[in-house]
């Protein structure tokens, strides 16, 4: 298996666990239970359980005639925006929260960007009456009201992080410095492919439900489990890792990954990790990350705040290494644009982060029968006022 | 003999001091050095600043973000330091996350700090077996120690384990916490204490973490060879200034 984790926590180059010591024994006793206690046959019923009744799983495969009249090719969207909180990062802190309460832990945390795993991390603290606390930057609480009032209606208790560049990056180091302050009663539900081993391999596993459920649905379709291509936007990688997850070791299934460029790969303020991204040490992963010369972290920028993490999470650098996956980088314009078009072509807004996926289209060429699958990763409701504010609605 | 076992082969209780390279000022750090020794400090860890430093509290990160935007990086550093054994005979460390190192090039990195006379690195995020596999020979080779941390959570088998492969002295961690968390300790700490003593390592332990004044740093090293004091020495730099430097050591013993 050329693509999943290896003993030693690492894909390929990438991976690991470079922690400080304090860290060591929660993160042994996870690597420890994790996948025992994953493939428990009643964990295994729990969990889908709740992916059916409270998540709303399956998620729809939509085939999109209109979008693919316009390219010329079949296009399906694997509907993640219609599971309950409105994006993919739920199927991960349903996973986390019951492996939280097997591992006997009372306290969660974790860290949010534009508040959307924050979101779906305190629900499932509301649905198992855990305490939740979120660490959120200052700078983006501010930027995003509606998903600070939304954690706050489901209990949990937000702490501004107010290092750094009080954003993303800066949450995360919170939340670790919080793990390591509390090393026994709590458990942190990272929101991405990221951070020290095991956490890119179990969010990974959380989020391939959504392959697994394309393969039937495609099957019932088009009498094929196998797309030519899967497209999905990346910031960290979850939804992406999850779109790909059952297919990478199948090679004739080509796999695009759609990162934000900002305002240009070239601008200075951009998020394209793969281009502008060197080797080094991020959230105690080795990966590809955005850093001066001298290894300090370098703040990106994305108009949307679910991509503007510094690095990819280490399954991605290594798919990009090992030229499994291929990497686009789409600008705030043409994403924008993408969010604008499919909404009319095909009546679903989506989150900023998914336009980019659907705004690689126009830059690619597919033949009329070949099939792509996007991941419909989030909707837009959480973009309407960036989307107003773009385009003067 | 490295510098660092001969000074754990005095007599007594050691004190060092952790500073962060390039604050207040970019250019303070061998002056800082020269002060430190000169009020009778045993031992110094010069900190490499990160953007990102996970295990340390508000005071580390503060001077590190301070001390990057005053222009601190790698190169700069080595040649702050290039003299510095003209003036300075006490062992010097440095401490830092491993990112930046990995930047530099770890091999070059060893290189020069063994060209300076550095005695040994401190790099709290770089796991053992990792560098076990890919640097024990580079720092031997460049005659640098790579001390390791051990923490409260820290199974026993570990600690055997760290013990078995240190040189120099472990940096036993006083409590799970980041940095400068704490000013005294809980009996839940003295514990853990007492029981790292009865272990009756082979390696001799210097306690860090929340060690701030006279009173913690007595306590701990009831319990060691010796202690660290970091957030607190920066503290006091940042509100008196790199003239206070000897009436803070004096301060604590």
């Amino acid at each position: 298996m050329k693509y999943t984790v290896d003993k030693k926590g690492f894909y390929g180059n990438y991976g690991g666990a470079f922690v400080p010591e304090m860290l060591f024994p929660n993160l042994d006793e996870l690597e420890k239970n994790y996948n025992e206690i994953i493939n428990d046959p009643s964990f295994q019923e729990d969990y889908n359980k709740l992916l059916k009744d409270y998540v709303g799983r399956p998620t729809p495969l939509y085939f999109a005639e209109r979008m693919s009249e316009k390219y010329k090719c079949k296009i399906y969207f694997k509907r993640e925006d219609l599971c309950h909180t409105g994006a993919h990062k739920i199927n991960n802190t349903v996973g986390q929260i019951l492996l939280a309460k097997r591992l006997g832990k009372k306290r969660i945390i974790a860290e949010t960007g534009a508040g959307q795993h924050g979101v779906a991390t305190a629900t499932v603290c509301a649905l198992a009456g855990i305490e939740c606390v979120i660490y959120m930057g200052a700078v983006d609480i501010k930027r995003q009201a509606p998903n600070v009032a939304r954690m706050k209606m489901l209990g949990a208790s937000i702490v501004a992080a107010e290092s750094g560049s009080k954003t993303l990056k800066d949450a995360t180091n919170e939340a670790i410095r919080d793990w390591i302050n509390n090393p026994i009663t709590t458990h942190y539900i990272i929101g991405s492919v990221v951070g020290p081993h095991p956490y890119p391999d179990m969010v990974a596993k959380f989020q391939s439900i959504v392959s697994e459920e394309i393969k039937s649905q495609l099957y019932e379709k088009e009498g094929t489990e196998s797309p030519d291509y899967l497209i999905a936007n990346i910031g960290g990688g979850s939804n992406a890792a999850g779109l790909y997850y059952h297919y990478l070791e199948d090679e004739k299934v080509k796999i695009i990954s759609v990162e934000a460029a900002g305002e240009g790969v070239k601008s200075g303020k951009s998020a394209a990790t793969s281009v502008l991204g060197k080797t080094g040490i991020i959230h105690g992963s080795k990966t590809l990350l955005m850093q001066t010369k001298d290894g300090q972290i370098i703040e990106p920028y994305s108009i949307s705040a679910g991509l503007d993490y510094p690095g990819v999470g280490p399954l991605h650098a290594h798919l990009l290494e090992s030229k499994r996956a291929d990497f686009m980088s789409i600008t705030d314009s043409d994403a924008m644009l993408a969010g604008l078009e499919v909404s009319k072509l095909e009546g679903i807004i989506p989150a900023i982060e998914t336009a980019h996926a659907f705004a690689a289209f126009k830059y690619l060429d597919f033949k009329p029968n070949e099939i792509i699958v996007v991941n419909f990763s989030g909707r837009g409701d959480k973009d309407l006022n960036t989307y107003i504010d773009y385009f003067n609605l | 003999m490295n510098r660092i076992d001969k000074k754990l082969r005095e007599e007594g209780k050691l004190l060092s001091i952790y500073f962060t390279a390039g604050f207040p000022n970019l250019n303070d750090t061998a002056d800082i050095i020269i002060k430190l020794q000169e009020s009778g400090v045993d031992m110094i860890e010069i900190g490499l600043p990160f953007s990102d430093p996970l295990a340390d509290g508000p005071t580390i990160q503060d001077s590190s973000m301070s001390a990057i935007n005053n222009g601190m990086n790698t190169d700069i550093l080595f040649n702050q330091l290039k003299d510095i054994r003209d003036k300075v005979s006490i062992p010097l460390i440095i401490m830092g996350y491993f990112n930046p190192i990995l930047q530099y090039g770890v091999e070059k990195f060893c290189k020069k700090c063994n060209e300076i006379g550095i005695d040994g690195l401190i790099i709290p995020d770089l796991p053992i077996d990792y560098y076990l596999e890919n640097y024990k020979s580079i720092f031997e080779k460049n005659k640098l120690y790579n001390m390791f941390l051990i923490a409260p959570q820290t199974s026993d088998d570990r600690i055997r384990k760290i013990d078995s492969i240190s040189k120099g002295f472990i940096y036993m961690v006083s409590s799970s916490s980041i940095t400068g968390s704490k000013n005294s300790f809980s009996s839940e700490q003295i514990n853990y204490f007492e029981r790292i003593e009865k272990m009756n390592l082979h390696t001799p332990r210097i306690i860090g973490f929340g060690v701030g004044n006279k009173e913690t740093f007595n306590v701990t090293v009831n319990y060691s060879k010796g202690a660290i004091i970091g957030s607190a020495f920066i503290k006091n730099l940042h509100e008196n200034g790199v003239d206070s430097i000897d009436s803070f050591i004096k301060s604590i013993r």
